[in-house]
């Protein structure tokens, strides 16, 4: 159905008038749609509702994009379909993230990523940045190009849960070693989680360089990221549960 | 009329304006192919040689060779591999690798005129794999990026792909042994991915008169059915002034879309190569015996 169709024919449906679960159940419908506007509504009838920041994000975004992931995973999703949900989630986070930093709820995780340096591809990064900052997680991408002391330094700044690194070139696949070691050696490695990932690497050379992990593609990203930051927070529970 | 010559030591093919559109497979290459890479890393290089026969057969004009295996010594494996499928066929070779040191062991063993993938804008690039493509008279891939990232804007890759093409007459290597990549980037994460491809590619073909060749399965990342966008993106392409893919002719609609574009662009006289691809083998049963007929007739 194309969207003039469905502009003519389709009944506008109010939010408000919806139950609680009648609406987080829409929600969910909006964020698979990719309905921007429709799911920054659904967030703020929510708070005028009573209620909180976090059960919000929890209970409705995280909640609708796992079962975008899912699908994602599965097949049934595909990219351009993903991006819509991770913009629409962002829209909703947009709203939230003030009044989450208010209570101090803590977030579900931050990450800093990043290109290595001497290669300036970015897709898949990003792809990863969207599906990350989907999943609840607040993400500091500091592009393309990265020597050291650029991971280092935003590391020192932002206190990141995750580090995340990614390479495209077999040249450049192994500049992730030098960070990891420059963080050996200033005593950092192991206030961080380290993930990489980009098309020519694999898991055997995720364990050389001494990373936490190794992402095939964005779903997993997201996935190996929820569990370790749990498992790291104690909680590795509620990463499964 | 530009025309890049390939070859090897037997055969030469011709990358060109008017020329049938050129298919180098993209087989040969580890990259999220675990067992592949694996074995390569072990020496067993048997499912190269048969990834090297099935994409001759399929209707490949060339074979781009890649050996980037993490943590394996890139430089023998790439050179190994070249020799082994060098010994098995006459197709043409395009040396794959983004490790200077690669390229340089690959061209070494290499026999006849093989096409470098590939140098980008990057000055230390230019300034490393340019030598080694004038010194071994090679021809070379250039691709549209440079230190501060792959534009998405068309004109401003134009501006690195004729940056490059300046630079490699620096080098004393013609703008005619210059094959341009225009990068296709994945139209499901980026939605003018398309447009920004053909435009640069028709740019590329009008004001700089240069070749192109681009990994085309790239523009379909992420969505389903990628065969349909492939194929409609290569006879796009083709009629932009696209020149050669690298791409998997074992996949029909490569085939379909670049030999039914080279006969919609004239470049096919008669129809003789699509129809000599796709005529009907005589059936067995009527036509079989239609011939068996013929025949005792013919002798009788």
């Amino acid at each position: 159905m194309s969207n003039v169709e469905e502009l003519q024919y389709e009944e506008e449906l109010d939010l408000s008038t919806l139950t609680d679960d009648e609406l987080v159940e829409q929600m969910f419908d909006d964020m698979y749609n990719g309905l921007h506007d429709e799911l920054i509504e659904g967030t703020d009838i929510l708070l005028e509702r009573g209620w909180a920041a976090d059960k919000v994000l929890n209970d409705v975004l995280v909640a609708g994009m796992a079962i975008v992931g899912a699908d994602f995973r599965d097949g049934i999703l595909f990219v351009p379909e993903v991006l819509s949900a991770a913009n629409a989630m962002k829209g909703a986070m947009a709203v939230l993230r003030p009044l989450l930093a208010e209570t101090g709820v803590e977030s579900i995780g931050k990450i800093v990523i990043g290109t290595v340096k001497g290669d300036i591809h970015d897709i898949g990064k990003n792809l990863v940045s969207m599906m990350m900052e989907g999943a609840g997680f607040e993400v500091i991408d500091i592009g393309i190009n990265n020597p050291v002391e650029n991971y280092l330094e935003a590391l020192e700044k932002h206190k990141p849960d995750i580090l995340g690194m990614s390479a495209l070139l077999t040249t450049t696949m192994p500049y992730m070693k030098v960070v990891i070691d420059t963080m050996k050696e200033k005593g950092i490695r192991d206030d961080y989680i380290v993930l990489v990932g980009g098309a020519p690497l694999n898991e055997e050379f995720g364990e050389a360089v001494g990373a936490d992990g190794y992402c095939r593609d964005a779903a997993i990203a997201v996935d190996i990221a929820k569990s370790l930051v749990a498992e790291r927070r104690g909680m590795a529970q509620a990463a499964f549960g | 009329m530009t025309d890049t010559i390939i070859g090897s030591a037997a055969k030469e093919i011709v990358i060109g304006f008017e020329r049938p559109f050129v298919i180098i497979g993209e087989r040969i290459n580890p990259t999220g192919r675990k067992t592949l890479a694996a074995e390569m890393k072990e020496g067993d290089y048997s499912r190269v040689e048969a990834d090297a026969r099935a994409q001759i057969a399929a209707g490949a004009h060339a074979l781009d060779v890649n050996a980037g295996i993490p943590l394996a010594d890139e430089p023998r494996i790439l050179a190994e591999v070249i020799q082994l499928v060098q010994s098995i066929t006459d197709t043409p070779l395009c040396i794959d690798s983004s490790i200077v040191a690669a390229l340089q062991a690959g061209l070494e063993v290499y026999q006849g005129k093989a096409l470098v993938n590939s140098v980008t804008g990057e000055e230390e690039q230019l300034e490393q794999v340019m030598p080694l493509v004038k010194k071994h008279e090679a021809a070379v891939v250039a691709i549209s990026n440079d230190e501060t990232g792959i534009s998405e804007d068309p004109d401003v890759r134009f501006e690195v792909a004729k940056r490059i093409v300046e630079r490699a007459a620096d080098f004393g290597i013609k703008a005619c042994d210059v094959v341009v990549d225009p990068l296709v980037m994945p139209v499901g994460a980026v939605n003018s991915a398309g447009q920004q491809a053909l435009k640069l590619i028709h740019r590329l073909r009008t004001e700089l008169k240069v070749n192109t060749t681009c990994g085309a399965s790239n523009i379909s990342f992420g969505l389903p059915n990628r065969d349909g966008v492939n194929g409609a993106f290569l006879s796009m392409a083709i009629h932009s002034g696209m020149t050669s893919a690298i791409a998997n002719p074992l996949h029909r609609e490569v085939v379909n879309a670049t030999l039914g574009a080279d006969v919609l662009m004239g470049r096919d006289p008669d129809c003789a190569r699509w129809i000599k691809r796709f005529r009907e083998p005589p059936v067995t049963g009527e036509g079989a015996a239609r011939g068996r007929r013929q025949s005792r007739r013919r002798r009788a």
